[in-house]
C-alpha cells in the first residue's frame, strides 16, 4: 500500500510540476500575480510530493520489503540499516528519484527564499526548474520505475553489491546531487534571464549564492567519492580519470568558473553574456554526466545500469535542454548589454583568465571522456583515453592557473599593476623557494618537477594569505589593530584565502603521493617483516571471521619504528555471500598526513600470503585541500553581502519598473 | 591603452591559450592513447613493439600460473586465438579462470609475451568488459549467458 502511495505521489509531482512549468511563464507574460503564484505553491508541493515517493522507497528497502522489484535486487535482510537507506539510491531507479528529489528541493528553496526576486523572475526560474523536473520525473515513471511490484515476492534479496556496502558510498550520490543538480538553479536563473532580455548586477548577486552553494556541495561529493575509490577499491589510487569521475568534474571545473564569472558581473557589471552562457554550459556539463553515467554507454567501474531505451530517453532530454537553451541564447543575447570596460592587466583580467583555463581545461576533460565514444560509434576502432592524455593535457593547462591564483585578489579592478603584486608576492615566492629546497634536502634530490610542484603548492597557500596579511598591515600597526582589521574584512575575502589555500594544499597531496609513493608487493608468511616508508610492518597472522553477509579472512600487521611497536593493522578479504562476490578491504593506518596502505592478495600454498604495500606520504593533504575549499565556500556564503535580503534593496529601485500596471 | 588595443589584447591571450591547448590535446591523443585488441587481431596489426595497447579476452582456463616472487602468467584467448601474458602484482578481486578481463601494457622487442601494467576486472560477478564482449561476438564467439553484460 505505502509503496503504490510512493507511486502515486511520484505520477501527483509529475502533475504538480507540469502546472508549474506552464502557469508561472503564462504568470510573467500577462503579469498575473496569482498565475505567477502558483509557481511558488506549486514547487512545495512538487516538493513534498517527491519527498513522500523517495520516503516510500526508502520504507520499501528499510523493512526489505522483496515484493518491490527495485528492493529485491538491491537489497538483503541481513546488511546493516545503514546500507538498507543508501541502497535507496545505490541502484539506477532510486538514484534518479534522489536525483529529482534533489532538483524538487532547490524549486522549494527558490520558492521560500525567493521573496526578494522581482516577482516575473522568480516565476520564470520556477518554471524552467518544473521543465526540468517534468521530464525527469516522466523519465523515471516510462523508463525507470523503482516501484515495480514483483508477482512472487522472493523471500531474500539479491543483496546491494559488496562495494557499494561503505558509509563513503552512503553519503557520496546525495552530496553529489546536491553539487550537480544544484546547479539547476543557475541554469533556471539563466534562462529566466533570456526570457525576460533583462540582466543586471543584481541577478549575478541572486545566482552566486545558489553557485556557491552548489559548488561546495559538488566539491565534497568528489572528494568524498575519490576518498571512496581509495580506501574501498583496494588499489590505492584516489582519481583513475574515469569517465564517471569526469562527468562529475567537468561540471565542477565549468562552475568553479561560473563562480569567478558571476564576481566580475555583480562587482563590474562586465562578462553579462559569458556569465549566462557559463551557467547554461555549467548545468549543461551535469546533465551530460547524469546522461553518461545513467545510460550505461560508458565501461566503467560506475556504471551499474543500462538499457537503451533509458540511453535514448536521456539523450532527448538532453538534446532538449541543451539546444533549448543554446538556442534561446544565440536569438537573446545579443539583447544583453554588454558591461564595463577593463583592462587586461586587472582583476577582471585575472578572472578572465581563471574563466579560459578552467574552460579550456574543462573542454580537455570532455574531449577526453567523449573521445573514445564518438571514435566507436563512426569508425568502430575502441581505444582507451586514460591518466597519461589527462596528465599531459589538463594538467600542463592548470599550471599557469596555479601560478596566477595568488595574483588574482591582488589586482585592482579596472586596473591593476601586476608588478606591484609580484612585489607583494616576494614573500610567497620565497616560502616556496624554501620548501622547495628543503625536499630537496631531505630527499637527497629528487625529481625537480615533484619539488617544483610542491614549490608551487607552498607559494599558493602563503600568497594566498598575503592578501589578509597586507590588509591587516601587520608590522606597521600594533597586533591589537591588525587583528581589528583582520575581523574587520569581509567573510568573501576569507572565504577566497581558505579555497586558494586548498588548492595550494591539494596540489601538495597530489605531487608528494605521486612522487614519493612507494609500494612493495611481496610474498610474507607469519612473523615476516618489510619496511615501508620508514616503519617496519610484520605479519602476524590471518583469521577468518564472518560479517552480517559476508565472510572474511582478515591480516592482522604490526606496524614498529625502531623496534616500538607504534600500531597494529588489520587488512581483509571480504566475500560476500549473496552476490558470491569478493572484496578487498584495505588496512589503513594514518601517521600525520601520510598513510601506510595494505593490502592482501592471493594465499600461497605455503601459509604464506602476497601482501601489497604501499606507502602514501602526505595523501591526506589532497581531501584536506578539498575540506578547505569547502570551507571556503562555506564562509563566502555567510557572507553578509550575499545574504537573503540584501539584494533587497535593488529591488525596491526596480519594482516600480518591473510593475507598472500598479 | 585604447579600447581597441584592450579588446585585442583580451581576445589575443585567449586565442593563443586555446589553441595550445587544442595542439596539447592533439599531441596527447597521438601520444597517450591505448587501442583495443583481442588476440585474433594482432596478427593483423603489426604493431611497433612498447606501443601500448589494451588486450581484452577470456582467461584460458588452465593457464594461470605463478612464476617466481609475484609475477603470474595466464593466457587471454578469444576461443581461437591466445596470448601469453605476464603480470606482476596483485590481481583484481574478480579475476578468474574463465572470466573476461582487460590487461593494459605492451610486447616487449621480439618477445611473444604480453607485459601487462594493469590489469581490469570488473566489480560485478557475471562482468564482462564491453569492449571484449563486442570484440567476442564479432569473432562469432558464443558468449552463452554472458550477453547479457552490463
Amino acid at each position: 500500500m505505502i509503496i503504490e502511495l510512493g507511486h502515486y505521489a511520484l505520477v501527483l509531482a509529475l502533475a504538480t510540476s507540469l502546472l508549474q512549468a506552464v502557469l508561472p511563464i503564462i504568470g510573467a507574460l500577462r503579469n498575473d500575480h496569482a498565475l505567477m503564484e502558483v509557481g511558488t505553491v506549486a514547487a512545495k508541493a512538487t516538493f513534498l510530493l517527491m519527498a513522500l515517493s523517495f520516503s516510500a522507497l526508502t520504507y520499501a528497502h528499510v523493512t526489505s520489503d522483496f515484493s518491490v522489484q527495485n528492493v529485491w535486487e538491491n537489497s538483503h535482510s541481513q546488511i546493516p540499516l545503514i546500507y538498507k537507506f543508501s541502497g535507496v539510491w545505490g541502484n539506477h531507479e532510486g538514484s534518479m528519484l534522489l536525483w529529482v528529489l534533489i532538483l524538487t528541493f532547490f524549486s522549494a528553496l527558490v520558492a521560500v527564499f525567493g521573496d526578494n526576486l522581482p516577482e516575473t523572475l522568480k516565476a520564470n526560474v520556477l518554471a524552467v526548474q518544473a521543465w526540468i523536473a517534468a521530464s525527469f520525473s516522466l523519465f523515471i515513471l516510462l523508463t525507470s520505475n523503482p516501484f515495480n511490484r514483483l508477482l512472487d515476492a522472493p523471500g531474500e534479496g539479491k543483496d546491494l553489491n559488496p562495494v557499494l556496502q561503505d558509509i563513503g558510498l552512503a553519503i557520496h550520490p546525495p552530496l553529489l546531487y546536491l553539487g550537480y543538480v544544484g546547479f539547476s538553479v543557475c541554469f533556471s536563473f539563466a534562462i529566466a534571464a533570456l526570457i525576460e532580455g533583462r540582466i543586471d548586477a543584481a541577478w549575478a548577486r541572486w545566482v552566486r549564492p545558489w553557485t556557491l552553494a552548489a559548488w561546495t556541495c559538488l566539491t565534497a561529493g568528489i572528494s568524498m567519492g575519490s576518498y571512496w575509490a581509495y580506501y574501498e577499491l583496494g588499489w590505492g589510487g584516489w582519481w583513475f580519470w574515469d569517465p564517471v569521475e569526469n562527468a562529475s568534474f567537468i561540471p565542477w571545473l565549468a562552475g568553479t568558473a561560473l563562480l569567478h564569472s558571476a564576481l566580475v558581473m555583480e562587482k563590474r557589471e562586465a562578462l553579462k553574456i559569458w556569465t549566462v552562457l557559463l551557467a547554461i554550459m555549467t548545468f549543461s556539463m551535469s546533465l551530460l554526466g547524469t546522461f553518461l553515467v545513467r545510460s550505461g554507454v560508458l565501461t566503467s567501474v560506475h556504471a551499474f545500469a543500462t538499457d537503451p531505451e533509458r540511453g535514448v530517453f536521456i539523450l532527448v532530454i538532453l538534446i532538449l535542454f541543451i539546444g533549448g537553451a543554446l538556442s534561446l541564447f544565440a536569438f537573446r543575447a545579443a539583447h544583453l548589454k554588454a558591461g564595463g570596460l577593463f583592462a587586461p592587466i586587472s582583476r577582471e583580467g585575472a578572472l578572465v583568465l581563471n574563466n579560459l583555463i578552467l574552460t579550456t581545461a574543462a573542454a580537455t576533460v570532455l574531449i577526453g571522456t567523449l573521445y573514445p565514444l564518438a571514435l566507436e560509434a563512426v569508425t568502430g576502432a575502441k581505444i582507451s583515453v586514460g591518466p597519461p592524455f589527462f596528465n599531459m593535457t589538463f594538467g600542463l593547462l592548470m599550471l599557469p592557473l596555479m601560478l596566477a591564483v595568488p595574483f588574482g585578489p591582488l589586482l585592482a579592478w579596472k586596473r591593476g599593476d601586476l608588478l606591484g603584486a609580484g612585489q607583494r608576492l616576494f614573500a610567497a615566492v620565497a616560502v616556496g623557494l624554501v620548501v622547495g629546497s628543503a625536499i630537496y634536502y631531505a630527499h637527497n634530490g629528487g625529481p625537480i618537477m615533484a619539488l617544483f610542484g610542491v614549490a608551487l603548492g607552498a607559494y599558493m597557500i602563503a600568497g594566498s594569505l598575503t592578501e589578509i596579511f597586507l590588509r591587516s598591515g601587520l608590522g606597521k600597526v600594533t597586533g591589537a589593530v591588525a587583528l581589528r582589521r583582520v575581523s574587520g574584512l569581509p567573510r568573501s575575502v576569507f572565504g577566497t584565502a581558505l579555497a586558494h589555500i586548498g588548492l595550494g594544499v591539494t596540489l601538495i597531496g597530489i605531487v608528494a603521493v605521486t612522487a614519493f609513493e612507494t609500494e612493495h608487493i611481496v610474498e610474507m608468511k607469519p612473523g615476516m617483516t618489510t619496511d615501508a616508508g620508514g616503519y617496519t610492518l610484520r605479519f602476524d597472522g590471518l583469521r577468518n571471521g564472518n560479517g552480517p553477509n559476508y565472510s572474511e579472512e582478515s591480516g592482522h600487521f604490526t606496524v614498529s619504528q625502531s623496534g616500538l611497536e607504534l600500531a597494529e593493522v588489520w587488512s581483509s578479504k571480504r566475500f560476500y555471500t549473496a552476490r558470491q562476490m569478493p572484496t578487498t578491504e584495505a588496512g589503513i593506518r594514518t601517521f600525520g598526513l601520510s598513510q601506510l596502505y595494505v593490502s592482501l592478495g592471493d594465499d600461497m600454498k605455503d601459509g604464506g600470503v602476497v601482501v601489497r604495500i604501499w606507502w602514501k606520504p602526505m595523501i591526506l593533504c589532497i581531501w584536506l585541500g578539498t575540506v578547505f575549499m569547502m570551507a571556503g565556500g562555506a564562509v563566502s556564503l555567510s557572507d553578509r553581502r550575499l545574504r537573503v535580503g540584501a539584494p533587497a534593496r535593488a529591488k525596491k529601485q526596480k519594482k516600480p519598473v518591473l510593475e507598472p500596471a500598479q | 591603452m585604447t579600447r581597441k588595443q584592450k579588446r585585442l589584447a583580451i581576445i589575443g591571450g585567449g586565442v593563443t591559450f586555446i589553441v595550445a591547448a587544442v595542439l596539447l590535446v592533439m599531441v596527447a591523443f597521438s601520444q597517450a592513447i591505448a587501442y583495443f585488441y583481442v588476440p585474433g587481431d594482432l596478427a593483423k596489426a603489426d604493431l611497433a613493439p612498447g606501443t601500448r595497447i589494451r588486450l581484452g579476452g577470456l582467461v584460458e582456463n588452465g593457464s594461470l600460473k605463478r612464476g617466481d616472487g609475484m609475477t603470474i602468467t595466464f593466457s587471454v584467448t578469444d576461443t581461437l586465438d591466445k596470448v601469453p601474458v605476464t603480470y606482476t602484482g596483485i590481481l583484481p578481486d574478480l579475476f578468474r579462470e574463465g572470466q573476461g578481463v582487460v590487461a593494459e601494457g605492451s610486447f616487449k622487442e621480439g618477445s611473444p609475451v604480453f607485459v601487462a601494467d594493469t590489469v581490469l576486472a570488473k566489480h560485478d560477478e557475471t562482468y564482462m568488459p564491453k569492449d571484449v564482449a563486442d570484440r567476442l561476438k564479432a569473432q562469432g564467439v558464443n558468449l552463452g549467458g554472458k550477453e547479457n553484460i552490463q
